[in-house]
């Protein structure tokens, strides 16, 4: 049995808004092995980062209720205090952002802000200069001693992001979530840049959660996958799995919006109306079903069950919409 | 940095020589002259216009300008007319400047010892009431004109509640410097912290937006991320970066205290060169206007090099490239 | 097929200034020597990363940057300069579209004053095939209010929509609304700069969409700017992969996908992310057999000791396919 890094069970966030709560994100239920790369897949809106952001305890308090069950590393995380959370944070789990620049605070050194998240839990740790050299090497930056004496504005792209992934490791966290870590970056630092998430991952045979939008980050790093649509996870199983077998529409009209999957010439697939907003959200139902124009009413509004189905080992797909579902009734109800 | 600097001097060379000419231009419209404010029925015409010829004043203005600017060089702004008359003004701003001078270093360092911290409080505790209060507050101290704060400031410390000295900068040449230090460190905190008080809100919703701002930015959540408290972030990461753009105002608060120092130095008996300037210009001094003008020019520029000084000593990107 | 437009010999340099007196010192080479042809009713692909130069070479095109030498024609006019764009209404005939929908529309007009901007600026251009000269353009209210419904509906925005603000509209929506405000003019040519980086994969699919609908429908040309291959390959005709300011490689879409040449292009195209599972593993190996080469061979493709790195001029290999090698090695 491998060792579980992260286990979410009926993972609810509600925001408070007008002083009213709104669900985000509602029964989320997930595993990371340690050595596993999972990654969440989904659209701005979607709730993923919402989610990521419950696992770091960073939403505000006062304006967010998280309910349900989150362990990191057997250590339960839904009501901890705002200060075990301080001392939970960066130590059993390194997070790496989006945009390195705005990322890293402008006015300080490199390797202060390396340094930093050392000395916060370790406070008179004699041997955090070295520690912060090590782990720029470790993150491929060879001119340790001249990097840790810069400003953020003076790297690269990829160098900050390098800094990032330094961070998130000074304490040799087990898991490590990384939030649309290439977004930001052009092709060849992406691809540099998932090498060195992938190489660190196994030689620290640490478990990742990759937050992404993009379809080929994930199927360049990822072992499984789970796929998030307006607040809930509409599929999951193994990368292969959900690549070569796509089950839910919305998993589906994804990889047909990809222009890396389409022939040249051929069109496409660009899923009618918008995601919805949290007022809208209806967790009950599939809500992605609103937006596939030729499914039938009842299909459309039929109550989903909470349990997702299992269509092969290891392979859940959420409601039996996808059984209805295809792609050649597209021009049915433009006639 | 050095290189940057003597080159900004040297720009600012120019601008000296405009603002020279400028404030010459502006005295010699004023309307009337020294002289005719100390007519009396029996002087006849020609004993003023001799007056006036043995001063220079019939001259054209650009005579009169050049035969000033070389007096300048030298040091010498002429004799003050009215205030002090037959005294030079170098010796006259001489004795006037330390008060100001002294007075403005301590209302700058109040007024960003409070600015700070009251933002700070309101940005950590927003929207509760602490911070509602506290931009109320701000929010009086700015629509009330400054001198009706100054007057109740005045009557409240010195006569109702007489803790404070009512004139006097508490400098005697006659003593030694710490008697003069803590003398004039007395004389000069009530209006240091009246101006203080009074002019502490643009700094406080200023630096209470710019804390709300860094708030939310990206770097922040990478901080918490690491661990670190909030109230830690606050202090390390966000205080700083929400000061930056203050940081470039300090420069010209600090040589714009002349013009700031006019009403608390009249309301306050306090005779420093705001004060003279009031005296000045009633008692239409030419001499000591134009040379207390030609010092505020300069020293405006000094403000936006020490501005920028600032800037570049707090933001390593301008600092290093 | 006739050449829209043609550059010539481009550069764009800006100048560095250093020491004691500010004097220029050396020039930032945006753009270093580059040629182009864009047909009419194709489209033209610029590839780079960050910094390449080609934002800057759209820019330019438009006239929001001076060009430091070479040449602009378009329709076989020089329209280098911001005179000359004038004079022949250019800006009307080429528009530009930008990454961020969000900070080119201002918030504080509705839909409808924001695509009627260019219209009272340009006028209403005669439908086409309406028998009318192409240049005869009408300025009159009425035509003006018909022409925004028009291009709502070409965006496919119901009618109602024209008195909303933008940000009430969603990502992919807006960029078609800046798309259709482009559009307002009847224009050749649209440089759309990274039109889709910011968006969703599902909304980036939407504009994608329209963006080939309306060359379809009207015969435009774009000037497709993207550092996405993926997109690129999926949307171009013609594609120029630029590095340090310099064409390394051009060609057809098949040319530089099938047939690349050039060491930086196969390092680019060796980044595109593997589309399998299974391919993982060779895609990494390709990846760094391309960095040793690159390491190795650089000097064939770049000149010697350059730095930044300058690529060679470029050499005709078939007759849609050039690529910057160092001659004599041949």
């Amino acid at each position: 049995m491998a060792e579980k890094l992260l286990e979410a069970n009926d993972v609810s966030v509600d925001f408070r808004i007008n002083n009213e709560y709104l669900k985000a994100i509602s029964g989320i239920n997930l595993t990371i092995n340690r050595g596993k790369v999972l990654a969440l897949v989904g659209e701005s809106g979607s709730g993923k980062s919402t989610f990521a952001t419950s696992i770091m305890g960073l939403h505000n308090p006062e304006y967010t209720k998280v309910s349900g069950s989150i362990k990191v590393a057997g250590k339960e995380l839904v009501g901890l205090s705002e200060k075990e959370f301080d001392d939970y944070r960066g130590v059993s789990v390194g997070m790496i952002f989006q945009d390195p620049l705005s990322s890293l605070n402008p006015l300080m050194k490199i390797g202060d802000q390396i340094a930093e998240a050392i000395t916060v839990h370790d406070k008179n740790n004699p041997e955090v200069k070295n520690r912060v050299r090590t782990l720029l090497n470790d993150v491929g930056i060879d001119e340790e001693k001249r990097v840790a004496d810069q400003y953020p504005h003076q790297l690269s792209g990829g160098m900050r992001q390098r800094v990032m992934i330094a961070i998130a490791l000074a304490n040799e966290p087990d898991l490590i979530i990384a939030d649309e870590p290439t977004t930001a970056l052009d092709a060849i630092i992406q691809a540099q840049i998932l090498e060195l998430i992938k190489d660190i991952q196994k030689k620290k045979d640490a478990g990742v959660l990759l937050i992404t939008h993009n379809l080929d980050v994930v199927s360049e790093l990822a072992d499984d996958v789970a796929v998030m649509y307006a607040g809930q996870i509409v599929e999951k199983g193994s990368v292969e799995q959900i690549f070569e077998n796509p089950k839910h529409p919305y998993t589906r009209s994804l990889l047909k919006a990809d222009p890396n999957n389409v022939r040249p010439g051929e069109e496409l697939y660009s899923i009618p109306g918008t995601v919805p907003s949290l007022a809208e959200m209806d967790f009950n139902k599939d809500s992605f079903l609103q937006r596939v124009p030729w499914l039938d009413e009842k299909v459309v509004n039929a109550d989903v069950p909470e349990q997702m189905e299992e269509v092969e080992p290891g392979h859940f797909v959420r409601g039996t919409a996808w059984k209805d579902f295809s792609f050649d009734d597209v021009n049915r109800n433009e006639d | 940095m050095f290189k940057t600097i003597v080159r900004r001097v040297l720009i600012m060379l120019p601008q000296i020589f405009f603002v020279s000419i400028l404030i010459f231009m502006l005295a010699q419209l004023m309307p009337g002259d020294p002289f005719y404010g100390n007519l009396n029925p029996n002087s006849d015409v020609a004993t003023i216009e001799r007056m006036r010829h043995a001063a220079g004043l019939d001259l054209p203005w650009y005579e009169q300008y050049v035969r000033w600017v070389v007096n300048v060089f030298h040091g010498d702004f002429g004799t003050s007319y009215t205030v002090n008359k037959g005294v030079a003004v170098s010796e006259i701003i001489g004795q006037r400047i330390w008060p100001t001078v002294s007075m403005g270093i301590i209302a700058t360092i109040l007024t960003y010892f409070f600015a700070m911290s009251q933002a700070l409080i309101s940005a950590r505790n927003e929207n509760k009431r602490i911070d509602k209060f506290l931009v109320v507050w701000n929010t009086l101290t700015s629509a009330v004109p400054s001198f009706v704060f100054y007057f109740v400031m005045m009557v409240l410390f010195v006569y109702v509640i007489p803790i404070f000295p009512s004139s006097g900068t508490g400098i005697d040449e006659t003593q030694g410097f710490f008697t003069n230090f803590f003398g004039n460190l007395y004389h000069a905190f009530l209006p240091a912290l009246t101006i203080a008080l009074f002019s502490t809100n643009s700094v406080f919703q200023y630096l209470r937006s710019n804390l709300l701002d860094q708030q939310a930015q990206d770097y922040v959540r990478t901080a918490r991320a690491k661990g670190v408290q909030i109230k830690d972030v606050f202090r390390k990461h966000i205080l700083r970066n929400a000061f930056l753009p203050i940081a470039s105002g300090i420069g010209y608060s600090i040589t714009g205290v002349l013009g700031g120092a006019m009403f608390a130095e009249t309301v306050f008996g306090y005779p420093g060169l705001g004060a003279l300037f009031v005296q000045a210009l009633s008692g239409r001094d030419y001499t000591i206007i134009t040379a207390l003008m030609l010092l505020q020019g300069i020293l405006s520029l000094f403000g936006g090099l020490l501005s920028d000084i600032i800037s570049a000593w707090v933001d390593p990107r301008i600092r290093v490239k | 097929m006739a050449d829209l437009l043609k550059i010539e010999h481009l550069k764009v340099y800006y100048p560095e200034r250093a020491g004691f007196f500010n004097r220029i010192v050396s020039y930032i080479k945006a753009v270093d020597d580059v040629s182009l042809t864009i047909e009419e009713g194709k489209t033209y692909g610029l590839v780079g990363q960050s910094g390449s130069g080609k934002s800057t070479i759209g820019k330019t095109i438009v006239g929001l940057e001076d060009p430091t030498a070479g040449k602009i024609f378009y329709k076989g006019q020089d329209v280098t300069t911001i005179k000359q764009k004038r004079k022949i209404n250019f800006n009307k005939e080429v528009q530009m579209v930008f990454q961020d929908s969000q900070s080119s529309l201002n918030p504080r007009k509705t839909i409808g004053e924001i695509l009627a901007e260019p219209l009272k600026n340009f006028g209403v251009p005669a439908k086409i095939g309406a028998g009318k000269s192409e240049n005869e353009r009408s300025f009159d209210k009425e035509k003006i209010d018909e022409r925004v419904l028009e291009l709502l509906d070409i965006v496919g925005l119901p009618e109602r929509t024209v008195s909303q603000y933008p940000f009430q509209f969603s990502g992919g929506q807006r960029q078609r609304i800046v798309v259709a405000r482009a559009l307002a003019t009847n224009p050749k040519l649209i440089v759309a700069d990274e039109p889709v980086s910011a968006l969703d994969l599902s909304v980036q699919a939407q504009v994608l969409n329209f963006m080939k609908k309306i060359q379809k429908t009207y015969g435009i040309s774009f000037l497709f700017i993207s550092h996405d291959l993926g997109v690129v390959r999926y949307m171009t005709d013609t594609i120029a992969i630029m590095h340090h300011g310099r064409f390394v490689e051009v060609g057809t879409t098949e040319d530089i996908f099938e047939h690349p040449e050039h060491i930086y292009t196969k390092r680019l195209l060796a980044a595109i992310p593997s589309q399998t599972v299974a391919g993982r593993e060779a895609k990494r190996a390709e990846r760094e057999a391309n960095e040793r080469d690159f390491d190795e061979k650089k000097w064939a493709y770049y000149e010697e000791n350059s730095a930044p790195l300058r690529a060679y001029g470029l050499v005709q290999r078939t007759g849609t396919h050039f690529v910057a090698v160092r001659e004599e090695n041949e």
